[in-house]
Order: C-alpha cells, then sequence, then structure tokens
C-alpha cells in the first residue's frame, strides 16, 4: 500500500528523558481531515509536535509525501510545505492583521504574495475588515483566523492545527470548522488536535484516539462516532 | 512686555536646552530599546558604545581637519558620523560574536546577558581611554549660534536675550531625521517588519521562517549607529569626557523604561520626560519668576528646586516612581 501523504510512522519518543509516545502512527491523505482526540494527557498535542519536528524520536519515522524527513527540523519542515499554528502564542499581536499574514510569507520569494492576502480574506473576510488594526486587539475567534491565515500563507501542502477551538464560543467554532472544511477541499490536508472531539470527528475523514501517547482506536470519523466503547469512553455517552 | 521677557527666558533656559538633550536622550533609549525587544536584556554597555563610537568621530572630525575638509557652518563631526558609525557597528558585531552569541545558543536567563555585558560595558570603557584619553575633548566647529542673543534683542527689543546654538538646531534636526527613517524602516520594510515580529512573537518568527541571526544582526548595527549619533550629538553640543558617557546610561534606562521598553515610541517621549524634568528641577526659576511676580514677592532664592549637581536625582525618583507604580511603561513595554 502506498504511504499515506504525511505520515508519522510508529513515533517514539518525549521531551526529557520519559517517553510520552509510544510508537504511535498518524496520517492524513491529500485532501483530507485528520483529527487527532483523547482524554487530557494522552499525547495529542505531543503526537503533532512530533510529526512537526518539535520533539526528539527515539524510534520511528515522519514522510512527507514519500520523504523522510524525521530529521528536519520545525523551520525545515515548513519551507518543504508544511503549516503549524500552535495553540497559544499563534499570533503577533503588536502588529496589525495584515503585518500578520505578510510575516507568515517571509520565506517566500515570488510576487504573488499580494494574490494569496486576498485569497485569505476571501477565506475570512473579517481579516479584511480588520486588516489595519493590531491583530491582538481582536476577538479570541478572530485571532484563530488570523492564525490560521497566517500559517496558510506559506501555501503549506498540510496545515496543522493545535486545538483551533479552544476558548473560543460554539458559534464560532462552527464556522471555524466550517472553514477549516473549506481548505481542506482546496487540496490542503488538515492535521488537527481537538478538545471537542465530537464536532471534530464529524467533520473528520479519519479519527485517531490517543491514549497515554499510543493509538487505541484508528477508523474514519463517522465509525468512530457510531463505535459504542469510543462513545462510552470518550464521548460522554 | 513682562510675560513676553517671562516667555523668552523660559525658551531660553528651559525649552532649547530640554529639547536638545531630550533629543540626545531619546536617541540613547532607542538603541536601549531596540536591544532589550529583540535580543531581550538592558545592555549595560550602550552608554560606553556612546563614548567609544564618539571617540572615533572625533578622530575622524580631527583627521578631515587636518586634510582641510569641513562641512562649511555645520560641524565637520557630521561628515565623520558615517566613518564613527562603522567602526562601531564593526565592533559591537565583535562583541556580539565573542561575547552575547556564546549565551544566546545556551539561552541564558536574560539577568546573565545584563551582567555579560557589564563586562563588555568595562572592556569598552577601557578601550575608549587607550584611544582617546580621560580628558575632555572639544570637537565642535563650524557656526556657533544659529541665533545670535545680540541679533534677537535687536530684533525684539526685549531685556531678555534667545540664544540658539547651532549645535542644538543641529541635534533636534538630526533626531528628527533618525526617528523618521527608524520608524520608517520598522513599520514598511521587510527587515524592519521582521524585527517587530520577532521582538513580538520569538517562537512564532522562527516558524515563519525569520533568520533569527540576521535580525540580531540589524539591530546591532541599528543600535550601534544610534549610540554613535546620540553620543556625537551630546559630545557637540556639550562637550566629550568617557566618564560622563558612562554616567548617561541612568537617564536613559530611565527614558526606556518611562516609556515602556521594547516601545520604540515610548524611548521618544521617555527622552523628552526624563529631559525636561532634569532641567525643570535644576533650573533656577528666579528670572521667569522675576518677570511674572511683583519684586518683594521673590526672596533671595534661586527658585531653584535642586541644584544641577543632582541632576541624577531626579531621573532615579522618576525611574523608581515609573517601576512602582506603572512597571510596564506610558506605552506598555515589557
Amino acid at each position: 500500500m502506498a504511504d499515506p501523504f504525511l505520515i508519522g510512522d510508529g513515533m517514539t519518543g518525549g521531551y526529557g528523558p520519559v517517553d510520552i509516545l509510544h510508537n504511535c502512527t498518524i496520517s492524513v491523505e491529500k485532501g483530507q481531515i485528520a483529527v487527532i482526540v483523547g482524554p487530557n494527557g494522552a499525547g495529542k498535542s505531543t503526537a503533532m509536535k512530533a510529526v512537526f519536528g518539535m520533539l526528539n524520536l527515539r524510534g520511528g519515522a515522519v514522510r512527507l509525501n514519500g520523504e523522510d524527513i524525521t530529521r528536519l527540523t520545525p523551520q525545515a519542515r515548513v519551507r518543504k510545505g508544511m503549516g503549524f499554528v500552535p495553540q497559544t502564542h499563534n499570533i503577533f499581536t503588536s502588529m496589525t492583521v495584515e503585518e500578520n499574514l505578510e510575516m507568515g510569507a517571509f520565506i517566500r520569494t515570488d510576487d504573488t504574495i499580494r494574490d494569496t492576502i486576498e485569497q485569505i480574506y476571501t477565506l475570512f473576510p473579517i481579516l479584511k475588515q480588520k486588516r489595519n488594526q493590531a491583530a491582538g486587539e481582536l476577538s479570541g475567534g478572530q485571532r484563530q483566523q488570523v492564525a490560521v491565515g497566517r500559517a496558510l500563507m506559506t501555501q503549506p501542502s498540510v496545515l496543522m492545527l493545535d486545538e483551533p477551538t479552544a476558548g473560543v464560543s460554539p458559534i464560532v467554532m462552527d464556522e471555524l470548522f466550517d472553514r477549516i472544511i473549506e481548505i481542506a477541499r482546496t487540496g490542503i490536508s488538515i492535521l488537527m488536535v481537538e478538545q471537542n472531539a465530537r464536532q471534530a470527528l464529524e467533520i473528520a475523514d479519519k479519527g485517531y484516539v490517543l491514549v497515554q501517547g499510543a493509538n487505541r482506536f484508528t477508523d474514519t470519523g463517522k465509525a468512530l462516532m457510531a463505535d459504542p466503547e469510543v462513545r462510552r469512553s470518550f464521548l460522554g455517552g | 512686555m513682562d510675560i513676553l521677557n517671562a516667555f523668552v527666558a523660559f525658551l531660553n533656559f528651559v525649552f532649547v536646552p530640554g529639547l536638545a538633550y531630550g533629543s540626545q536622550l531619546a536617541l540613547g533609549a532607542l538603541g536601549v530599546t531596540l536591544i532589550f525587544g529583540v535580543l531581550r536584556f538592558s545592555n549595560f554597555a550602550h552608554g560606553d558604545t556612546m563614548a567609544f563610537g564618539t571617540a572615533f568621530v572625533i578622530l575622524f572630525t580631527w583627521w578631515f581637519k587636518s586634510m582641510g575638509i569641513s562641512a562649511g557652518p555645520l560641524p565637520t563631526a557630521l561628515l565623520a558620523l558615517p566613518f564613527g558609525i562603522a567602526v562601531t557597528a564593526a565592533f559591537v558585531l565583535g562583541t556580539d560574536r565573542v561575547v552575547y552569541r556564546f549565551y544566546r545558543q545556551k539561552k541564558a536567563a536574560p539577568i546573565i546577558l545584563v551582567i555579560a555585558s557589564a563586562g563588555v560595558m568595562f572592556v569598552m570603557n577601557g578601550l575608549v581611554r587607550m584611544i582617546i584619553g580621560t580628558e575632555e575633548q572639544n570637537f565642535a566647529d563650524g557656526a556657533r549660534f544659529l541665533l545670535e542673543p545680540k541679533a534677537f534683542k535687536e530684533w525684539s527689543g526685549l531685556a531678555e536675550p534667545l540664544a540658539i546654538k547651532s549645535t542644538a538646531a543641529v541635534t533636534v534636526v538630526v533626531a528628527a531625521i533618525c526617528v523618521a527613517a527608524l520608524f520608517w524602516f520598522l513599520q514598511r520594510t521587510r527587515t524592519g517588519k521582521s524585527m517587530r515580529a520577532f521582538s513580538d512573537n520569538e517562537d512564532l518568527a522562527l516558524l515563519s521562517g525569520i533568520n533569527p541571526d540576521r535580525v540580531v544582526q540589524v539591530t546591532w548595527i541599528i543600535a550601534a549607529a544610534l549610540a554613535v549619533i546620540a553620543g556625537t550629538l551630546y559630545g557637540l553640543d556639550k562637550s566629550y569626557r568617557p566618564f560622563i558617557y558612562f554616567t548617561l546610561l541612568l537617564p536613559i534606562f530611565a527614558a526606556a523604561v518611562v516609556g515602556g521598553l521594547g516601545s520604540p515610541l515610548g524611548a521618544i517621549a521617555g527622552g523628552y520626560i526624563i529631559a525636561f524634568s532634569e532641567v525643570i528641577f535644576t533650573n533656577a526659576w528666579k528670572k521667569v519668576a522675576g518677570y511674572l511676580l511683583p519684586a518683594d514677592w521673590l526672596g533671595d532664592g534661586l527658585l531653584q528646586a535642586l541644584s544641577t549637581d543632582y541632576k541624577s536625582a531626579v531621573s532615579f525618583s522618576i525611574l523608581i516612581i515609573v517601576l512602582i507604580f506603572m512597571p510596564t511603561g506610558i506605552f506598555k513595554g515589557k
């Protein structure tokens, strides 16, 4: 079987001497949405950071489009086409919305940056309205849009989101999920860690339930939602 | 007429000197605040960087004069400035390479970098003494006054003279040009924006592909340029003594902290606040008051809150008050 577009294969490792991930596998296909859910402390964010190269792996490999990128730094992975939206501190608060987007495109040298900014304004119309406002003055949901927009500025092939809906209202959350589906439809693969497991699995092509740093259940989002054991243990009935 | 005379005395003894001194402090504080914003430590060596750069500007000025080059009515030192900046920038980049980079790579706590900068300060202090000595140097030349006191008196018919030294005028004009250029650079250019982004959120800047080494280098070069310009303007306006530049560190830090460390706008505001506070507290107000109040109200005193010897106390007091009541400064720094 051909490799998925992005795969963290049998990842084992942690920040210090103690392993947090144990033979954990996460992957996402082109243009699809993969969601990592699980209880607190299950290593969801750690798994995503491992895929992005933010911790050292003692075992396993990360491959993007067939290429082994296990040894690359996060910055080098950005150049390979991976976009990452951290959970917190994910915008330049003192800079305007438009400057945030410009900084997102810092590694690009082509002259179509303007076009990408316009595309992002089409995706998030509110950002166009607030383009000259300092990003730190925006509401929680709008800040997340800036964060996602900044990551999209490199025109990545994979977008990784660490709890994009943390701390935003349910209405804003639905709105954000809609936008994420739209992004996936343009052919960008989405890998996302989510606290709101139920809503996230609804839009997921593939879901990963992690427990203590290992894969517990892996299936399509729908199948996981239907699985009585997953429902009982992780979705509250 | 008395009110006008009082106003002219105020301009002559408070406003003009305060404006010039404030501009010099603002340029110094801008350098401190930029280093703090990007490299995240308070650079104690900034005062001696000013002394170092000014020493070279003086050497170049002498050399130019010996060759018969001058800038006409303007001080020759302005021609020497770029050369002084080049030498200082090279030295400061060397310091970063030899000293600060080591601690940066070890991700040392800011306080360690501060102490390291105190070490650099002593080294630069010694170097400056070896290069140009500890004596006072006067290197101002060109026209002495933009506005002669006698000419003003004849023109206005007032009893009070108003003098504007050309060095004060040069200071204000050069400072305005520098500030405008710096803000244009920070707000409009890609490199300037990347500096602000790096200062705002280092991790995200790295994720966005901003090269930290380049940001650090550009910051040092700009800070060195600002330090040399501030030092030269101060030396032209007053006089050059290396030790004075070391003591300038206090009002410069007070200015940067009052405005909010890391905020360029705050550094400028802070510079003028500190300068005017010092001048207002140490000015003998008897002259101004003499025009406004009846003679028998005046008494014998000079109406001077503090002797000029104590002007550091003013910056110190403001520094402490700001740190207690609004530690992030006026413009919400760090």
